[in-house]
């Protein structure tokens, strides 16, 4: 790309950020845009943020969608991070509806990132502490050998989604003497000012409270942080590995929201891309370009689910209901016509995908969607087993619930009265996948040292996992 | 607000991570020959040699939902309705835990390695031997081959080594004249190729393969046995010279059939397994006398046997055993059945408790497509070593 197309697009930039701001409202915070070349582009794919630390899953991911793009089979448009201000990337082989097309798309994603509730205390400078974390795990791999933090982001990495999404509002409903035990959250913060000897003198906050001889602090709730109570509790682990984990932790309370809202952020972006084009005001050529283009992202896929196609259908609907409501609907709710776009701002504000869905999701969309329920029957055969629309719904609520994990809680840290870790299962008609769950309790006892155990539910009965190090159990 | 175009034509990041990747790859091939060897991509590859095979230790271990019990959500084309079927297992590129596509799960995806089949069979084979491989081996057939090896300085001109012929011309001339040149031939430049008649002897193998294709083994049973005979018959075609294979399959009657035949036929019927017994020992009485031949005997079945058949069974398999080198017999279970639910009274631990020569026996259990590679060591590991 040339410099005169560089100065297009910021042409370009200014007149779609002043037609999705003073005519539709949105509100982004202030985007910087950078046109990369693909290799890139994928490489923040896969990681994410720019400038994470390295682990082979990421080079996995990068791989996958990079071999995509060359054999033509697919292709990431964008790429936009939530963080003020925001960063986003554009294909340096992008046709310029293409781009406009994304950047249009990203200020929708940026205005969802601004105001949606669930994302009001993310970490905005987030690029710069992933930067922090990567300088931190390469002094690690430096002083203590790559294989040895590979391993231990292979453990941890394994748990990482079981976290607490609420964590922000516990903390601040700490109670007093848990507040001298500040959460990793701020450790390290500063660590950059101190040379590596004294970081790894000065003692965590947390190993003032935690005692060998003392039994390990008694529950009196369940946790559903894996992550934290490990990195609190373990009996083995070391400062540095503590402090990995707490920048994993950090990390995922950062990606939270993003997983909490991907169909509500896809169909929104979508919504104001189609829109914003329109009033782009396009040769012919360009709009039929466009549209193929968003037909091609916002399109169904048969026995598939795409979030951009669900949120944008939702969203549709809820503008049309809201503009122009039923009759029975003015009576009972007080609905009183026009409010379509307002409705659509305040749902974007408050809502997640699961209340999105509970909420919005009606039974004309779902006939409209023909989305159904299927499972695999006689072990061979995947069969559409459920049309009715509430059966439907409730289904896929179910299957996002905590993000589509089992619901896995520590319940006892000195199960046996000897610091074996205890956890359950919070089984809800869906059994777990066991080899995965024997393979990831070898992760657990890796990091935790004594042996673990794993209470779930198989064919109806419970079924207690254990692994001692060297051999696995189940009763 | 801004544009901005920088020069990342030296961000490697992606590129080393992706080196780390690979070295994982190669690792994880050697740790999974397990899976690897009971994949559909390989056992289905009809002789490609470089084959897409998707490798589990390089998934990430996660705490999840078994993805087979699960009831997922998607959309349609409009015109769905309940009891339609959108896909099916076992088809190519599906694959435990494939369905018809990632829709409501977070992305749970198998890394594909490109593996070359036989640098596969190399590892698998490394930890495999010949067990009772006999002195009939050596002693089986002889035939000559004819080869050259030899040069001299007489024989037919049919026979004319040209190029060492002119070789020792251009010695000889510049011994005589101080310069190597061609030319004024000589009888005695010339040289020839003869022959020599060399015995060698080759060992032969015979396999007979025996099938329960009764109403209960179904497609994914059947494709047990088949990864188990693709690397069988490959391992074995390593070790001898000649494999002939025997393909028999059998319900409550036994029939030879083709390979073809062997690995498709559709099941039905009950079973009786002494028939595929009889029929074996019979074929061995026509074609192979066991003192020309090395037979191993492997027979698959889901060990539901006709319950009065059991005796003539246990007799036969005797019999059997008395004039092989090894005889195999590999029950396969319910897919996914866990340890805990294996059933008793099954035809396995018959044969455990009743042969007569257990030293040349070897019964294996598999239900899972993970049980191949071990129950290929168990079957071909040293005697005495339980795989």
């Amino acid at each position: 790309m040339v410099d005169k197309e560089v100065k297009e697009l910021e042409k370009a930039v200014e007149q779609i950020w002043d037609v999705a701001t003073s005519k539709f409202g949105l509100d982004p915070f202030p985007v910087r845009f950078e046109v990369v070349p693909s290799a890139v582009m994928y490489e923040v794919g896969s990681y994410a943020l720019p400038g994470r630390y390295s682990h082979w899953t990421f080079g996995k991911a990068y791989h996958r969608m990079k071999t995509m793009y060359d054999f033509g089979l697919s292709k990431i448009y964008e790429v936009v991070i939530n963080s003020n201000p925001s960063y986003a990337f554009l294909l340096e082989t992008n046709s310029p509806i293409q781009n406009k097309m994304v950047i249009a798309h990203v200020l929708g994603h940026v205005d969802f990132f601004k105001n949606s509730v669930y994302f009001s205390r993310t970490n905005r400078r987030m690029i710069d502490e992933a930067a922090l974390h990567a300088r931190r795990m390469s002094e690690y791999e430096f002083k203590y050998g790559r294989k040895v933090v590979e391993e231990l982001l292979d453990a941890v990495l394994s748990i990482e989604e079981h976290i607490d999404p609420n964590f922000f509002i516990k903390r601040e409903t700490a109670r007093p003497e848990e507040e001298a035990v500040k959460p990793s959250r701020h450790e390290g913060r500063y660590d950059d000012l101190f040379t590596r000897e004294e970081i790894t003198k000065r003692e965590a906050p947390w190993e003032k409270h935690v005692d060998e001889d003392k039994r390990s602090p008694s529950l009196e709730s369940p946790e559903k942080d894996l992550v934290y109570f490990i990195m609190k509790n373990s009996p083995v682990l070391e400062t540095w590995q503590r402090d990995v984990m707490a920048m994993l932790h950090q990390e995922m309370e950062y990606f939270v929201p993003q997983m909490q809202t991907k169909i509500m952020n896809e169909g929104w972006a979508s919504i104001w891309h189609s829109r914003i084009m329109r009033e782009l005001d396009l040769p012919t050529n360009d709009y039929v370009e466009f549209a193929e283009l968003h037909s091609g992202v916002v399109s169904p896929h048969k026995g598939q689910l795409n979030p951009y196609y669900l949120g944008f259908k939702i969203f549709e609907d809820i503008e049309k209901r809201w503009d122009n409501p039923l009759a029975e609907e003015r009576e009972k709710f007080g609905r009183r016509g026009g409010e379509g776009r307002e409705k659509m701002f305040e749902v974007r504000e408050i809502e997640n995908d699961i209340s999105f869905l509970r909420n919005y999701l009606t039974e004309e969309l779902c006939d409209e969607l023909d989305l159904f329920v299927y499972q695999l029957v006689d072990e061979e055969e995947w069969t559409i087993t459920e049309k009715k629309w509430e059966r439907v719904r409730d289904q896929l609520v179910s299957n996002m619930t905590n993000f589509g994990f089992p619901y896995i809680e520590v319940v006892d840290g000195d199960y046996d009265g000897n610091r074996e870790l205890y956890l359950m299962h919070r089984y809800e008609g869906v059994e777990m996948d066991m080899k995965y769950a024997r393979k990831t309790l070898e992760y657990v006892y890796k990091l935790w040292g004594r042996d673990v155990h794993l209470e779930t539910v198989v064919e109806e009965e419970p079924l207690i996992l254990r692994y001692n190090g060297s051999e696995h159990e189940e009763d | 607000m801004s544009v901005q175009r920088n020069d990342w034509s030296l961000q490697r990041k992606g590129q080393i991570d992706q080196d780390r990747h690979k070295e994982r790859v190669r690792e994880a091939i050697k740790k999974n020959l397990g899976s690897i060897v009971s994949n559909e991509s390989i056992i289905l590859s009809d002789g490609k040699r470089v084959v897409k095979v998707p490798i589990r230790s390089l998934d990430e271990y996660k705490f999840r939902y078994d993805y087979r019990k699960k009831k997922h959500v998607a959309t349609g084309d409009g015109n769905t309705k309940v009891g339609d079927v959108i896909a099916r297992e076992g088809e190519p590129g599906q694959g435990p835990g494939h369905g018809p596509g990632a829709g409501d799960q977070p992305g749970q995806e198998y890394y594909e390695a490109e593996v070359d089949i036989d640098e596969i069979a190399k590892l698998i084979f490394e930890d495999l031997h010949l067990p009772y491989l006999e002195d009939k081996a050596k002693q089986a057939v002889e035939s000559t081959k004819t080869k050259f090896t030899e040069i001299r300085r007489s024989g037919i001109l049919s026979n004319l080594d040209k190029r060492r012929s002119l070789i020792e011309n251009i010695k000889r001339t510049a011994r005589e004249t101080g310069s190597a040149e061609l030319g004024r031939f000589k009888k005695e430049d010339l040289r020839y190729k003869t022959w020599q008649e060399q015995m060698t002897y080759e060992s032969n193998a015979v396999v007979i393969a025996m099938m329960d294709v009764s109403g209960s083994m179904g497609e994914f049973k059947k494709y047990i046995a088949r990864s188990f005979y693709f690397w069988m018959v490959r391992f074995l075609k390593t070790k001898y010279d000649h494999v002939k294979i025997v393909f028999i399959s059998h319900h409550t009657e036994a029939k030879e059939v083709t390979e073809q035949q062997f690995f498709t036929q559709g099941e039905s019927g009950g079973t009786v397994v002494s028939s595929a017994y009889r029929l074996a020992l019979d074929i061995i009485g026509r074609l192979y006398p066991p003192k020309d031949w090395n037979i191993y005997p492997f027979h698959f079945s889901d060990g539901d046997n006709y319950y009065s058949d059991n005796d003539e069974a246990v007799r036969l398999a005797d019999e059997l055993i008395a004039m092989c080198n090894l005889f195999g017999y590999g029950e396969i279970g319910e897919e996914g059945a866990s340890s805990y639910r294996r059933s008793s009274g099954a035809l396995l631990s018959i044969f455990k408790d009743r042969l007569k020569d257990q030293e040349r026996f070897v019964g294996v259990r598999i239900d899972d497509k993970e049980d191949v590679y071990p129950a290929l060591k168990d079957f071909f590991g040293k005697r005495g070593e339980q795989a």
